[in-house]
């Protein structure tokens, strides 16, 4: 038989706010054990939740960039069970009334997955197993979370991955996260189960908890898709569970079964009010929203002619399209400023996460003016890439590498002069040009480009070569 | 010294230099030493940090400057409110030894204002309960007969008070623990509307529930107190702070004002106690008051939401008691699962107990739209009953307590009946508008008998304003009767 995955995703993700949701302590992330608490986080005894009103400020920008509704009321809930690591026994989330909901995100394929919700909620602090001992450190404890549950939309892991892609880079985007799943600031939750292709029932499904690598999310739910139709082909039946996946030998094992399931005991927290989001406050968010990467790119792609390639590379954050769109404000070839871009100041740049930071030693509006004189005549391309890459090394602007007759051109009659100095002082360059080794050209070529400081056009300069090298 | 305007009497002496603070805080710090033995009224006595508050207020004095009404005073606080750097322990083993960094704000109010503390109250524990016995430390007695409590939770405050072992204090009121022990002690005590005063420091019951309020010998010092207490807090979301200052208008004359009664509010009420309501109501007749029946059928929900509702929240709220971060920890276990149940097993008494199974049940899958959800649409209901009935009347008046003070160990001997005679005093909370008790007679065993008058929300001031003058009007017949027979 043949059979269809059926899969959900519940992320989280920590959003970047300088405090933490319900006090005013600091949100950074590592720090010595306990140093970023205050009795609110640590929930002692008579201390009460302030809710920090950036949290949903950032939630609600979340919500737009996923195309969610925004709730004009919502609420906070408990979330009651008992664990070292979160000290009041409740974690305080939002249960039946979410602040972002009915949203969606679309994939390339033409799918469209669904986004059930986007809750507001304080994270766990977190234990330390050090010699023997147990500790508890509870500076994660209240860093604000976003939970961004889709629909089981998902049909294959390559959905998965490209949906986590896509919110994580509007999520950086638009500034609320820095979705780094290696430190836990995006973590994902999946669902997984199978059904025969062509049914429209759910099977029973089982939950990887804590994912915290794409590439180790798509093995999971490949593993766990296999697995779950070699249980249902051999006759067995699918038991809902929770598991963890094992990244040693990249198979899932079982963390708790359904009877084992946590009864939360949800009720309103009676020590917050309701949120109240006007329409208006919600539209002023809307408005102050940056232009989301997708958008960017169809924009890139249409209004500056950018090939597709070219476009995508250029959206990969915010920093790299904030340069390139002041490079490129007001030059006539955008095109330009994208291959100075993809090209001389990617390649400095270690990695990805480098170029993502996009930290260039130069302001835009430096390679803007360089540009600009490209598109005056006034340089040609190879003086641009050269002085580029001196203005990358120095963080200098071009007006420090590029002299009054740097910039004035060679005129047609000096450019001529250049050419008959180059062809009578080498005439072995000429005669082995002559015998058709047209390499030879190449030495001239350097010659005139020399003499006249690197101003001169090449190919008018190679035409007039050729031109003296014939006649003579 | 009669008790009556008491802060305010002492406040003149103290800036007249007639004596000094130190001296009126060692009269009380004597008085303490002598009589606590039998009241067990305090639990954590701070003699010293009493005397130095006392001294800079002397030095203040020595230099001509004036006071602050409150300045001087020295009073109490209940164990449950959070005072930096002195035990704070809510009556119970599992906050044993522990002192907060941090001042609850209604406490960092009064410090501010150059209170001087006496020490800590004692309470039931968690403030569960009516009589104070189910504390750690034991009970509080009850000034006018110690083989009598002194009610509960807020027990010890009420005790100290009426028998002169604070000028005032502060107590916590989730279902009457303010209200009950004054009526029982014969004392006036005030529980704000919810969000008048700030939670933000008080140790949690029913959070939904809970609010602080002053228990005073009189009504003037309550109505000061109050005033200086019903402050919007930023560090407590649902605290709004009062409307008015209730000293302002505390002395008007209260004709025509309405006053409502409800014939609900009467049954199963001893007939001492009726008698003594129903003379009251006299009085405000006699004060050109008029008499509004208003009808509450509704009261008959009360008490089921309220043990439904607040216990859900106290289950909730006592999570955090796990022996990790403070109070008692648990001495021998094998691993952390087992720490923090044994923690709570050793750490809980019997009535913590019964309350945080009964909040987690009525929460739990399957049971939570019979209880949990049901209670919260019939306090919605009861919101309602009084706000229609405040469109007749402007203040209800009805008993405090169905009955007087329990000899000592009756209530542990029934848990439900215990619970019914929070009747009267529970429905003000599920609606979170304003009471207040005040003494208005004596049943035949000399002990006191309370009247409760309840306010619509944020109308603080006009319940002290009738409360001031029904205290007025029974000045020779009840109100220095209160006071014999006490120090």
């Amino acid at each position: 038989m043949k059979y269809e995955l059926v899969s959900g995703l519940e992320t989280h993700v920590e959003l970047s706010t300088k405090t933490k949701i319900f006090c005013s302590c600091s949100t950074e992330f590592g720090g010595e054990p306990n140093t970023h608490c205050c009795p609110v986080c640590v929930g002692f005894p008579g201390t009460l939740p302030k809710l920090n009103q950036k949290v949903v400020e950032y939630a609600i920008m979340a919500g737009l960039a996923t195309n969610c509704e925004i709730s004009n009321i919502s609420k906070m809930d408990r979330k009651n069970y008992c664990y070292p690591d979160l000290p009041k026994a409740y974690q305080i989330s939002q249960f039946d009334m979410p602040l972002c909901k009915n949203g969606h995100i679309d994939l390339s394929n033409g799918r469209r997955i669904r986004i059930n919700r986007i809750h507001i909620e304080e994270d766990a602090g977190k234990l330390v197993h050090q010699g023997g001992n147990t500790y508890v450190d509870y500076n994660r404890g209240g860093v604000p979370l976003i939970e961004i549950v889709t629909e089981p939309d998902f049909r294959s892991s390559d959905e998965v991955r490209e949906y986590v892609e896509k919110l994580q880079l509007a999520m950086k985007f638009i500034g609320v996260s820095d979705c780094k799943m290696q430190e836990g600031s995006m973590r994902c939750d999946v669902n997984i189960s199978v059904r025969p292709a062509g049914s429209e029932e759910y099977g029973t499904r089982t939950e990887i908890k804590n994912m915290n690598s794409i590439t180790f999310m798509t093995k999971a739910i490949d593993y766990e898709y296999t697995r779950q139709i070699d249980v249902l082909e051999n006759g067995g039946k699918i038991t809902q569970e929770t598991l963890r996946y094992n990244e040693s030998d990249g198979t899932t094992s079982s963390m708790r079964n359904k009877e084992d399931a946590d009864d939360y005991r949800y009720f309103r927290d009676p020590d917050l009010v309701n949120i109240h989001v006007t329409d208006e406050e919600v539209d002023a968010i809307r408005r102050a929203l940056p232009e989301l990467p997708e958008v960017k790119r169809e924009r890139y792609i249409s209004q500056f002619g950018l090939p597709e390639a070219d476009a995508l590379q250029l959206t990969k954050s915010r920093a790299i399209a904030e340069f390139f769109e002041a490079a490129s404000d007001g030059v006539a070839n955008p095109k330009t400023v994208a291959n100075c871009i993809i090209g001389q100041i990617f390649r400095r740049m270690e990695n990805d996460d480098a170029k993502e930071k996009f930290e260039v030693s130069i302001p835009a509006s430096y390679l803007k003016d360089l540009v600009l004189l490209l598109d005056s005549g006034k340089i040609r391309m190879n003086l641009l890439k050269s002085t580029l890459d001196k203005m990358l090394d120095s963080g200098k602007p071009a007006t420090e590498f590029l002299s009054e007759s740097d910039l004035s051109g060679v005129d047609t009659g000096d450019l001529k002069k250049f050419c008959e100095d180059a062809v009578a002082a080498n005439p072995n360059a000429v005669s082995d040009y002559r015998a058709g080794k047209e390499k030879a050209l190449k030495a001239l070529l350097g010659s005139v480009m020399k003499a006249s400081r690197g101003r001169a056009d090449a190919l008018e300069a190679e035409r007039i070569l050729i031109e003296l090298i014939s006649k003579g | 010294m009669e008790d009556y305007g008491k802060i305010k009497k002492l406040h003149d002496s103290l800036q007249k230099k007639e004596f000094s603070c130190e001296e009126l805080t060692k009269t009380y710090i004597g008085a303490i030493e002598a009589d606590n033995p039998a009241l067990n009224a305090y639990v954590h006595f701070t003699p010293e940090t009493a005397l130095a508050a006392a001294q800079e207020v002397d030095a203040k004095i020595a230099r001509g400057e004036t006071l602050d009404i409150l300045e001087g005073i020295p009073m109490t606080l209940k164990d449950n409110i959070s005072t930096t750097g002195i035990e704070t322990t809510c009556g119970s083993k599992i906050l044993e030894g522990y002192r907060p960094v941090f001042d609850a704000t209604v406490w960092e109010l009064l410090r501010s204002r150059g209170a001087v503390l006496l020490g800590k109250t004692n309470m039931d524990e968690f403030a569960m309960g009516s009589s104070n016995e189910t504390s750690i430390y034991g009970g509080a007695w009850n000034p006018h007969n110690t083989a009598h409590v002194a009610g509960g939770s807020s027990g010890g405050v009420a005790s100290a008070v009426a028998g002169n072992l604070a000028v005032y204090g502060l107590g916590t009121d989730t279902g009457g623990s303010i209200r009950q022990p004054a009526s029982f002690c014969g004392i006036v005590g005030l529980k704000p509307t919810y969000g008048a005063v700030s939670r933000y420091g008080v140790v949690a019951y029913a959070s939904s529930f809970d609010q602080v309020g002053p228990i005073a010998t009189n009504v003037e010092d309550t109505a000061l107190v109050y005033d200086a207490l019903a402050k919007q807090d930023p560090r407590d979301s649902t605290s709004r702070g009062a409307r008015e200052l209730a000293c302002d208008t505390l002395k008007k004359d209260i004709k025509g004002m309405r006053i409502g009664f409800a014939k609900q509010y009467f049954d199963g009420v001893r007939d001492e106690v009726r008698e003594a309501v129903e003379r009251s109501m006299q009085v405000y007749r006699e004060l050109g008051a008029e008499l509004v029946e208003v009808d509450l059928p509704q009261l008959s929900y009360a008490l089921p939401v309220y043990y439904i509702l607040s216990c859900a929240e106290a289950s909730s709220n006592l999570g955090r008691f796990d022996g990790i971060r403070y109070g008692y920890k648990a001495k021998n276990y094998s691993d952390v699962n087992e720490m923090i149940a044994k923690t709570r097993s050793e750490g809980f008494g019997k009535e913590v107990k019964r309350r945080i199974l009964l909040g987690t049940y009525v929460l739990s899958a399957g049971y939570y739209d019979a209880y949990y959800k049901k209670a919260q649409s019939l306090r919605g209901m009861l919101v309602q009953a009084f706000q229609s009935a405040f469109e007749r009347c402007d203040v209800i008046a009805a008993p405090t307590v169905p009955m007087t003070s329990f000899e000592r160990g009756k209530a542990a001997q029934n848990t439900v009946e215990t619970y019914l005679t929070d009747i009267c005093t529970v429905p003000i909370n599920i609606a979170g508008i304003p009471a207040l008790s005040l003494p208005c007679g004596f049943d035949q065993k000399g002990l006191p008998i309370g009247l409760q008058l309840i306010g619509n929300s944020f109308c603080e001031a006009t319940l002290l304003n009738a409360a001031y003058q029904f205290e007025q009007a029974t000045r020779e017949t009840v109100f220095r009767a209160a006071k014999m027979g006490v120090r």
